[in-house]
């Protein structure tokens, strides 16, 4: 039976207080790029009561997915912002979900993040982080950018971490467990990166 | 001196482009930040690093 948006929302209210659930309400995300960074950002946030996800990807769902990110198997072979979409309205009925099924880059990056108070940056390849990084800090600077590096094989978990880079620029991860070394990815570790990445958006919530 | 990655750099007067090509990064991973603000990439080859500055060079390794 699911719960009346009354409900859910009064729900909300007894665990994260009335005027912190109203900001969190009133929130638009960003989430470019839905692999084992975003796709668990974003269950993260919707869980919360975000206002509003904007989901990017223009991938597929892979069996090579499923170890670490938030699809089932039976979603195989969906456009990953469809597969995201429902699989987070499965968990929170209530929140705002808009997806772009295309690939970020400069020419559409203001366009499509225009509407975002904080944007987090989920891509996997180091070049297209930078590229996002450095074009928002750019162009829109007024926004709040959550970039991750380094979360990649079995080093320790305290290793992640979060740090404040500018007023506005945060950047969480280990800094160096680099993919391409072929340490692999891991579910955990990725998770503990994402759940860095949706904590700072709700703590900065939180704090201001 | 410069400070970057918290470290005191004999740099000061140098551009970016010129401490960048001193060091092992490559251009097209990373962010640099002084002094809270981004520095452009296209100002990378005329922004002079100055004495007293305190420089962030983020370096992105892949994995998402």
């Amino acid at each position: 039976m699911i719960p009346q948006k009354e409900e859910w929302l009064a729900a909300l209210e007894k665990r994260h207080g009335k005027v912190l659930q109203n900001k969190i309400s009133n929130t638009t995300v960003a989430i470019c790029g839905l692999g084992g960074l975003g796709s668990n950002i974003a269950v993260s946030l919707a869980r919360a009561g975000i206002g509003k996800l904007i989901l990017i990807d223009y991938d597929k769902v892979d069996i090579t997915n499923l170890h670490r990110q938030q699809y089932k198997a039976c979603q195989l072979g969906e456009d990953k912002t469809n597969a995201l979409r429902n699989n987070l309205l499965e968990i929170a009925p209530y929140i705002g979900i808009e997806t772009h099924t295309t690939r970020l880059a400069e020419d559409n990056i203001t366009t499509l993040l225009k509407d975002a108070d904080f944007i987090c940056e989920a891509f996997d390849v180091a070049e297209s982080k930078a590229m996002l990084v450095n074009e928002v800090l750019e162009k829109m600077p007024e926004k709040y950018l959550i970039a991750a590096s380094g979360m990649a094989g079995f080093d320790d978990a305290n290793l992640i971490k979060t740090r404040k880079i500018t007023s506005k620029f945060y950047l969480c991860g280990d800094g160096k467990s680099d993919v391409n070394d072929g340490i692999g990815l891991v579910s955990s570790r990725v998770m503990l990166c994402a759940a860095h990445q949706a904590h700072i958006v709700l703590q900065i919530l939180n704090s201001t | 001196m410069v400070k970057i990655n918290g470290e005191l750099l004999d740099v000061a007067g140098k551009t970016v482009t010129e401490y960048l090509s001193l060091t092992d990064y490559n251009t097209k991973r990373i962010a640099v930040e002084r002094n809270g603000d981004i520095i452009l990439k296209s100002e990378y080859d005329t922004a002079i690093l100055c004495e007293g500055d305190i420089v962030e060079v983020v370096s992105f390794v892949g994995g998402g």
